[in-house]
């Protein structure tokens, strides 16, 4: 099952390594990963999504909790909670396509963002899973470069995961 | 890190060190009596500093990786970690085979590894490695000194986060600008460190140790299976207790043996693949297992699917990830080993129950009907000298106490089989890696730091070989380890497997070419004794102990075709053993 991570790290050379490298040396998945400082620049945080049975699950949050610079590890999709994912998309948007893409990206309540004669750069911000449905719709529409950042999650409600 | 060494701490002194100096010191601040290591061009500042004072003394080693093993085994018998030095590339890569040696084994170990200037980092520099990059993985921590004046404070965490939680090895890599002789710094060692995110747990919870208690009073066939966990938690008296309050037998893997008195009536033997038939069977058929300081090992469990079909599994250890990692727990308790046995052994006296003792008559009557089946029965009429009984020699003249450190094969299980560990830190050896090479280093840094006790060698042909060089670095500090050479002419577990799985097809595993070891270890400047028959066998380890300091190279030719028993037949459950050659259950 598909399960999104956030992590508290702390903010120093090598801690994203160690974290990533963790995830290789144990065989576990990364199906993205997307991290930053917080407001707090000793603190970063980053959200993982992987999948993988309970006990894999298990096994991901106890050894990310045992990284000497992990600070807090939380599965937020165990709650109520909010993932976006941000998405780059240039697409060739020629002749009457050109058209076609952008009551398409308008219907996903996406922006063009970047325009050529031959070209349009839309951007999209939603679940992942929407995405994938933006990049469906394209349907035959030529599709020349997808950029996403992997999700980002917070929880529901007043529960936060900070210090 | 960095507002943590500056502010009113270091009004308090106004002593100026160099980094270098500050290595040192703050080593000797910690207490550290002893540092292994080889000299190198990063490192070679430091090794100035070491050399203008006398309190930290330095082992100089004639590999990295003996000096790794060293430090690792003091930290095995005192419980302390070991530190080492070493300078940067080859020196920090020839130390990554005993890094990853004490990390399996959850051993406290400070690494200092050398690096080139920190303005060369990344250029592929003279010597240099990405050693945080490769340690990163066999490591419990890693670090990098940036600033000199963090030397102090990353000394102190690398000995904090080595020493606390579930221990293990940490490297501090320290480019040799942060050490230059000439650049000096306030100094000040702090006492403590606390880290936000780095709090191990202590106590274990206080309604799992109920329920734990509970689950234990109802049981009617108990089992206590004890771990290496045990001996570094010091928690040995603790669990001795427990398990004679509840007259529960024990058992211990091979990284716990001298956890529980082998020379107890209550102690069934090891566990695992090469464990007694009465520790395997009672571990199958028990209904509640306590297990303590135990990880599940693969070593231990046999096919997980078919471990321990009855049992209730108590689990207690300090590290979350090992519960319900391979086998799953039924009452986890995560905490220091030694609290939570604490706990548990109040709760019980405050209840002062007891098990249900017909029940445990009745499984201690089949524990016995198990234990006379094998008995650790070998061909002891055989013309050849078996390596069972050199151990049972060695075992009396040592009078079981000794340190035996062993290397790695089928002469290790023969130590664990048939030495009878009484106390715990006595039992030094690799057991989750398995590092050939280990035995002959270990036998030093526990001789160094214990120089009265009798400290053995135990090894084979193979492992010895493979830090033989250290003969050398024995001569050089006097230390008297007796190494026991099983010599049997081949890599003995490797002519195991082929024998059993292979046909007898010895690919590679036959070791041609032999050194005369007795001429080696003379031309070492040591004793050598050769042991070709039974015979000769008591008069030459009477000789051999009888020379106090000095160290004696027992090579003693044993039976080639000897195999090691019981072994768990592969693929099958904790107790589907082959007894011998021609018997299985």
């Amino acid at each position: 099952m598909r399960h999104i991570i956030s992590v508290l790290l702390e903010n120093e050379s090598g801690a994203l390594a160690r974290l990533v490298g963790l995830f290789a040396q144990r065989g576990y998945n990364i199906d993205s990963l997307n991290v930053a400082p917080t407001d707090d620049p000793t603190l970063s945080r980053l959200t993982l999504v992987t999948h993988g049975n309970d006990q894999v699950i298990e096994q991901i949050s106890k050894h990310l909790h045992k990284l000497i610079e992990v600070v807090k590890v939380s599965d937020i999709s165990e709650a109520a909670h909010i993932e976006r994912e941000l998405m780059l998309v240039k697409v060739k948007a020629s002749g009457n396509q050109r058209e076609e893409v952008k009551r398409c990206a308008d219907i996903f309540r996406g922006q063009i963002i970047d325009v050529t004669p031959i070209t349009y750069t839309i951007q999209l911000v939603g679940t992942s899973d929407k995405l994938d449905a933006f990049i469906q719709a394209l349907g035959t529409t030529p599709i020349l470069e997808v950029v996403r950042s992997g999700a980002s999650g917070i929880a529901r409600g007043e529960k936060t995961l900070a210090l | 890190m960095t507002s943590q060494t500056k502010s009113a701490d270091l009004a308090k002194t106004t002593e100026m060190l160099s980094g270098a100096a500050m290595v040192i010191r703050a080593l000797a601040d910690e207490g550290v009596e002893y540092l292994y290591g080889y000299p190198g061009g990063a490192v070679l500042h430091i090794y100035d500093a070491l050399f203008q004072q006398n309190k930290v003394k330095h082992v100089l080693v004639r590999h990295e990786q003996a000096a790794t093993h060293m430090a690792d085994a003091y930290a095995r018998a005192s419980g302390k970690a070991g530190v080492v030095l070493v300078t940067s590339g080859p020196g920090a890569t020839n130390a990554v085979t005993g890094i990853a040696t004490a990390y399996m084994d959850s051993i406290p170990m400070v690494v200092l590894t050398g690096q080139v200037m920190s303005h060369l980092i990344g250029g592929d520099a003279f010597q240099e490695t990405d050693m945080l990059g490769i340690s990163r993985p066999i490591c419990k921590h890693n670090m990098s000194v940036r600033r000199p004046e963090d030397i102090p404070y990353l000394i102190k965490k690398a000995f904090h986060i080595a020493q606390s939680g579930r221990p293990g090895p940490v490297v501090l890599d320290i480019p040799k600008d942060m050490t230059m002789p000439n650049q000096k710094f306030p100094y000040h060692y702090p006492t403590e460190i606390s880290l936000r995110s780095y709090q191990p747990k202590q106590q274990g919870h206080s309604g799992q140790i109920k329920k734990a208690v509970t689950a234990l009073l109802a049981a009617k066939k108990p089992i206590l299976y004890a771990g290496g966990g045990v001996i570094m938690g010091n928690a040995s008296s603790e669990l001795t207790e427990l398990a004679q309050l509840l007259n529960l037998p024990v058992t211990n893997t091979l990284m716990g043996l001298g956890a529980y008195p082998a020379g107890d009536k209550q102690f069934i033997g090891m566990l695992g693949m090469h464990g007694s038939y009465e520790a395997n069977q009672t571990m199958h058929h028990a209904d509640v297992i306590l297990a303590v300081g135990a990880r599940f090992d693969d070593r231990v469990t046999n096919n997980t699917k078919k471990f321990c079909p009855d049992a209730t599994i108590i689990h207690i250890d300090i590290d979350p990830a090992s519960i319900s990692k391979t086998v799953n727990a039924h009452i986890p308790i995560v905490g220091l080993v030694k609290p939570v046995l604490t706990d548990m052994l109040a709760l019980l006296k405050q209840k002062k129950k007891k098990l249900d003792s017909a029940a445990l008559s009745q499984w201690w009557q089949q524990i016995d009907q198990w234990r006379a089946v094998h008995g650790g029965r070998y061909d002891s009429a055989a013309p050849l000298l078996k390596p069972q009984y050199v151990i049972e020699q060695v075992s009396k003249i040592t009078k079981g106490d000794a340190f035996v450190c062993s290397d790695v094969g089928q002469h290790q299980m023969f130590a664990a089989q048939y030495y009878p560990f009484n106390k715990p830190n006595r039992w030094i050896n690799s057991g989750g890696l398995g590092t050939m090479g280990f035995g002959l280093p270990a036998a030093m840094g526990v001789k160094l730091n214990y120089p009265d006790a009798d400290v053995v060698c135990v090894t084979g042909e193979g492992s010895i070989q493979m830090n033989i060089q250290e003969l050398s670095t024995c001569k050089q500090y006097g230390l008297g380890v007796k190494i026991i050479n099983l010599n049997n002419g081949y890599l003995g577990m490797v002519k195991q497997w082929q024998d059993m799985n292979y046909e007898s097809r010895y690919a590679s595993s036959y070791m041609d070419s032999l050194p005369d070891f007795v001429k080696l270890a003379e031309a070492y400047g040591h004793v050598g004794i050769r042991v070709t028959t039974p015979e000769e066998l008591q008069p030459a380890l009477e000789r051999a102990f009888a020379l106090k300091d000095q160290l004696v190279f027992l090579d003693i030719h044993i039976d080639p075709k000897e195999h090691v028993y019981p072994m768990q037949i592969p693929g099958g459950a904790m107790n589907d053993m082959f007894l011998s050659k021609t018997e299985r259950t």
